[in-house]
């Protein structure tokens, strides 16, 4: 079963949720914690355990062979992405802006743009008891975070079997990043906070897990804090909340040392709990 | 004129409440541009009254003309993301998947394939209640090309400062260290680094500056939420020394920000004591650099 933790807002708690969650559920079972916020992954942060694997991850991209190449343009023109340009007497690969489609590598009459490797990540497996962890980070500098969250989720894929628990860590956002990290997931958990920014990215997520046809859950963290229209409008729009976790300063100063929260409060341990019913019972009634 | 970039690496670290608040100060001497268009929420303390609004059309999707198709399967074959397959025995372009990279349309041999342009949003221009004007954006669900939609909302601010004769764009900036972000730092005079004392703060925000620095562009840093974690505020201190970046302010952590914001206003405008005081006088840095 595969269950991502999103959210409009950065901020709100998702890598929180995350850590949490997979923590005290391999407490009892085998679960794989992914952080597919691969610009800024900080799950790794909160959770140790022996490196098993690790690897390089590429892209293709198209190198230009002057020799036999007779500048006829092509590669420009069947671009859409601006990523080859013909100047003069050249032809100039733009690496951050090629997409890797093959169009411009394939539809070369004389073959003089073969593709090859660029590194784009690196992807890390670490293990910790009933804990897989999976984390991949982008290269600063490389601006498309699609391919490595794509190549990532495919390790997974590969990796282990289906029935057993994943929980991704999702990119903030709703644009393509999020579309790549949600698309395959049979559970969406919404991450959100109790505040007028939070209920407004709240809004954008829900519709945009809507335009993926995705069940969701709400669990809303600092709760206390703010006012309550989050909840009002769950009510209005029968979107359930699974969680309440409480305002609290005492979890920012634990959180900010890097440390996982429910084995020192146990209001989260209670809120993680009601997270964990809500997930078996969505397993069974799907069958998953 | 000059443009300020507020960023933050990791998102929830106040960013935009600080921005907010020094769009306040700056008054009627700036313009506003609120890049963070995945999820823009400074209108939310900005009440704007929009004046003009332009839908965005950005990349192209793929798109099938079943009658010309002739089933050769060849688009299917050169896709790299797999967004064509067989449904119902007839080849589909599934949206979510098409990159728009139009190989697809290239090789058809019936010219039956089309790539029409995407509307990813639109974005705004409007009077805010500081008397000045703002420039905002709102992506589509699920759009693609959020880095192109944020270079539109900056372009159009620059324009609109050099034709009202302001002095100075404030720009909130994108999360991550992604295309948004790159499109938002791009043509930087300062940027501004809000961060928190704990571990993915610091790890974020090292991370964003290697990005800044990447793009040569002077930057300054603040520590909000700084009494948190003083151990981990210390961290930021020896950073910030070490990369030469000049440390503007600590704010402590402050639940006033959040009351604030459910009225709708930026911190300055509710608080009229240290936090105040404290922004206030960042302000009159920024500015002067």
């Amino acid at each position: 079963m595969k269950i991502a933790i999103a959210s409009g807002k950065g901020g709100t708690g998702k890598t929180t949720v995350s850590t949490n969650l997979a923590s005290l559920l391999a407490e009892s079972e085998d679960v794989v914690l992914t952080d597919l916020d691969v610009e800024e992954p900080n799950s790794g942060l909160f959770i140790s355990g022996d490196k098993i694997h690790e690897e390089d991850k590429f892209k293709m991209i198209p190198k230009w062979k002057k020799d036999e190449c007779i500048l006829c343009g092509n590669c420009q023109k069947v671009c859409n992405f601006n990523a080859v340009m013909k100047l003069g007497k050249m032809i100039m690969v733009f690496p951050e802006l090629c997409h890797g489609c093959y169009a411009c590598s394939e539809l070369c009459p004389t073959k003089s743009l073969p593709m090859i490797p660029k590194k784009m990540g690196e992807l890390q497996h670490f293990k910790s008891g009933n804990l897989d962890f999976i984390e991949s980070k982008l290269i600063i500098g490389e601006e498309q975070a699609v391919p490595l969250i794509k190549q990532t989720l495919d390790y997974v894929d590969e990796n282990f079997p289906e029935r057993i628990i994943k929980i991704f860590d999702a990119p903030p956002g709703t644009s393509c990043p999020v579309i790549e990290a949600t698309k395959d997931a049979d559970l969406i958990l919404l991450v959100t906070e109790p505040t007028p920014f939070g209920l407004h990215d709240l809004i954008l997520a829900i519709d945009t897990m809507r335009e993926l046809k995705k069940d969701m859950g709400v669990i809303i963290n600092r709760f206390g804090i703010g006012d309550t229209n989050v909840e009002k409008y769950c009510e209005e729009n029968n979107i359930q909340i699974i969680a309440k976790i409480p305002n609290m300063r005492k979890i920012a100063e634990i959180y900010s040392d890097g440390n996982l929260l429910y084995p020192k409060i146990s209001e989260v341990k209670v809120q993680l709990e009601n997270i964990i019913s809500f997930i078996s019972e969505y397993q069974q009634e799907n069958a998953l | 004129m000059k443009e300020i970039v507020i960023i933050s690496g990791k998102g929830g670290t106040g960013k935009t409440s600080i921005t907010a608040s020094f769009a306040y100060l700056g008054g009627k001497e700036v313009i506003v541009a609120d890049c963070d268009v995945d999820a823009a929420d400074m209108h939310l303390l900005m009440q704007p009254d929009r004046r003009e609004s332009e839908d965005f059309y950005s990349g192209v999707l793929a798109e099938i003309n079943q009658e010309k198709c002739i089933k050769c399967g060849k688009c299917a074959e050169v896709c790299r993301w797999d967004a064509i397959p067989v449904i119902d025995n007839k080849y589909v372009v599934q949206s979510l998947d098409c990159e728009g990279c139009g190989y697809c349309a290239l090789v058809c041999p019936t010219d039956a394939i089309s790539m029409n342009e995407q509307n990813v949003g639109n974005w705004h221009i409007s009077n805010i209640k500081t008397g000045t004007k703002m420039v905002h954006a709102k992506l589509g669900v699920g759009a693609d090309n959020s880095g192109k939609l944020v270079a539109k909302v900056k372009n159009e601010a620059k324009a609109l400062a050099e034709k009202e004769g302001k002095e100075i764009l404030i720009v909130d900036g994108s999360p991550g260290i992604g295309c948004p972000v790159v499109s938002s730092l791009s043509g930087a005079s300062y940027v501004v680094l809000v961060t928190e004392p704990s571990v993915s703060g610091i790890h974020d925000l090292k991370r964003v500056y290697e990005l800044v620095k990447k793009f040569g562009i002077r930057a300054g840093c603040i520590i909000n939420k700084a009494d948190i974690n003083i151990n981990k505020s210390n961290e930021i201190h020896s950073f910030v020394k070490k990369e030469n970046i000049n440390l503007i302010c600590e704010i402590p952590y402050d639940e006033d920000f959040t009351k604030a914001m459910t009225q709708g206003k930026t911190i300055v405008e509710f608080d009229n004591g240290k936090i105040k005081q404290i922004l206030d006088e960042s302000w009159e840095k920024i500015k002067k650099i």
